[in-house]
């Protein structure tokens, strides 16, 4: 058996697949035995429950994408089919439609968890970037998904969204005409933006992948940011953590059935309802929920140009975020002003994302000028000045040390030392 | 390993460990019943959905169809051969001995009492689903003066039963009942 993997395994069966093909090895290494920092809190889950959204999303659409006609005169009454004819269409539709929702529920919660205890910082910072590019492939995916029951929001939306690429200058309309395949959007846009919103979440299994790849490299983060330096401080993953995540994944089921169940249209728009025409924009033109804040930042600079390079600064701001925040501590239980800060920040965009549903008018246009200005402020100031002045109070020595030594942190770790290899 | 050695432990001195098989059973069974009760909807939705349902029967219109014609019409997507019979071709499919046929089935079970110069069959070939010819008068209808099958050769007699390989069954019956004598609803 020379050059073959030598397996563990007792069962004779699964030791000649391993022996061939090492892949319980790999499942036990990564999900069995996997050393993980023994202090998690309920914000590890986030990772997990994306994933199992992303799974359950992936299979009703698949499901749906077989009674679906990607064309404009079939596509709002396929819906309809959906729903009404085909057996338990409703509910496929519904956990899918709300699915959307929770998924970025939990992605946003996910990232917020990076941000409070500096998952992003060294040497996470490429596992961090990766995140940052499974965001903007979702949401290009979300986009497109809306787009498909061709209602009057799915047309219009689509509309001013691909209409943002008319704001730069010269190749701008081009753009634009090129995304639809025609002059307006029509048929060949549908027929694109379904075929992409089938293409992409098999694109974003795939960065995901590396997502978790880059985390098994690195290893997690945990809430108190600092590094584990014993096998003392780490947990098997399986059962500690696959139980943990399991919890986590039934509360995250109970809200979806909630959703699909009680109040399956409470995160949609009523405009949706009416067949696309394009002869006539709805009163009230806003997105998803989930991209409020970014639709109140575009509308809150009163310059074309200026209004869509400041919506995807927004995100593009996060790509550079390892290297704005210049703090060498990263849990902002140990950063005093920081810890503020944060939630600043967090006001800010829920505020932002308050502004985004109402129209542009009177004291919504303040707040979100306010608000904008301190999305970008915290990122581009606050963050690179804040690493220099902020005096962090005393590390743990350890992991385990505070949760089975009962001991606070060592005297000597008193000083704000960067945090070293262990 | 460490595992088995410590629920070998786990047995003997802890009676915490009846109480965790308990609790895996139960975990176990939540999870199988959960997964059966979220694999039923997406099973279901695989099968015909109720337009298609409500498509499932047609009426047709004899009066069209001369002695020695047929027709065939799209009854839940499947051709439907309507066969107006000569009075010899009835005494053909009539007077054949079970013994020559490969599935025996005398005449009178293939057709309503009373109307013995309509048959109506499923135009699928039972060997791999062509459509066999004989509908028109101009078309082959093999040895047996009723249908041949392009694909393979198989051929049917008048009744619709199959007298010629490969073909193992003869052709299927669909639901029907006569609304008049000059009307059938199908299905």
């Amino acid at each position: 058996m020379a050059g073959q993997h030598e397996s563990d395994f007792a069962n004779p069966i699964i030791n000649w697949i391993d022996t061939r093909l090492p892949i319980f090895t790999m499942m036990d290494k990564e999900y069995g035995s996997f050393p993980t920092p023994r202090n998690f809190n309920y914000f590890w889950n986030f990772g997990a429950l994306a994933t199992v959204i992303l799974m359950i999303m992936m299979a009703t659409g698949i499901m749906l994408a077989m009674n679906y006609q990607p064309n404009t005169e079939l596509a709002f009454g396929s819906v309809q089919h959906i729903m009404r004819d085909v057996n338990f269409g409703w509910l496929i539709r519904y956990v899918h439609q709300n699915g959307a929702s929770v998924f970025f529920i939990v992605t946003y919660i996910h990232i917020f968890r990076g941000l409070y205890y500096g998952s992003y910082k060294t040497p996470r910072e490429l596992l961090w970037m990766i995140g940052v590019v499974i965001l903007l492939v979702m949401m290009a995916t979300a986009f497109m998904g809306y787009v498909l029951p061709w209602g009057q929001m799915s047309y219009w939306g689509a509309t001013v969204i691909t209409n943002l690429f008319s704001a730069f200058p010269i190749v701008g309309q081009p753009i634009v005409t090129w995304l639809w395949g025609g002059f307006s959007v029509d048929n060949p846009t549908l027929n694109r933006f379904f075929s992409l919103h089938y293409l992409l979440p098999f694109v974003l299994v795939g960065v995901v992948f590396l997502h978790v790849a880059a985390l098994h490299i690195v290893g997690s983060n945990n809430p108190l940011g600092i590094d584990v330096k014993s096998p003392q401080d780490t947990l098997p993953f399986h059962p500690y953590y696959t139980v943990k995540d399991s919890i986590g994944i039934c509360v995250c089921l109970i809200v979806l059935a909630i959703l699909v169940f009680f109040a399956p249209n409470l995160l949609g728009d009523a405009n949706n309802f009416i067949p696309a025409n394009p002869l006539q924009t709805p009163p009230d033109i806003v997105p998803e929920w989930y991209f409020l804040p970014y639709y109140a930042i575009l509308r809150s600079v009163p310059n074309k140009l200026g209004g869509v390079c400041m919506m995807f600064g927004s995100i593009m701001v996060l790509f550079v975020l390892p290297w704005l925040d210049t703090s060498p501590v990263r849990s902002a239980r140990f950063r005093p002003i920081y810890r503020q800060l944060i939630w600043v920040w967090v006001v800010a965009v829920v505020a932002l994302g308050v502004c985004g549903a109402h129209k542009p008018e009177g004291i919504w246009v303040v707040i979100s000028r306010v608000c904008t200005l301190y999305y970008f402020l915290h990122f581009l100031v606050i963050l690179p000045i804040l690493g220099k002045f902020e005096r962090p109070l005393p590390l743990p020595e350890s992991i385990s040390r505070p949760v089975i030594g009962g001991g606070g942190p060592m005297p000597s770790g008193a000083t704000a030392k960067p945090m070293g290899k262990a | 390993m460490a595992d088995s050695s410590a629920a070998a432990v786990a047995q003997h001195d802890h009676p915490d460990a009846t109480k965790r098989d308990f609790l895996k059973l139960v975990t176990g069974s939540a999870v199988a019943i959960g997964t059966a009760a979220v694999a039923w909807p997406f099973i279901h939705y695989m099968n015909p959905s109720r337009d298609v349902l409500a498509l499932s029967s047609v009426e047709v219109d004899l009066t069209p169809i001369a002695e020695g014609q047929g027709i065939t019409i799209l009854w839940q997507g499947k051709p439907i051969f309507v066969r107006h019979r000569t009075a010899k071709e009835i005494k053909e499919a009539e007077d054949v001995p079970l013994s020559d046929l490969i599935q025996p089935q005398p005449d009178s079970a293939r057709v309503k009492p009373g109307h013995d110069q309509w048959i109506v069959l499923i135009g699928i070939c039972t060997h791999l689903g062509c459509v066999p010819l004989g509908n028109k008068p101009t078309d082959p209808r093999g040895d047996w003066g009723g249908w041949f099958c392009p694909c393979h050769g198989s051929q049917y007699d008048t009744s619709g039963r199959v007298r010629h390989g490969p073909a193992p069954a003869n052709l299927g019956l669909p639901p029907y009942a006569f609304a008049s004598d000059t009307k059938v609803k199908i299905g």
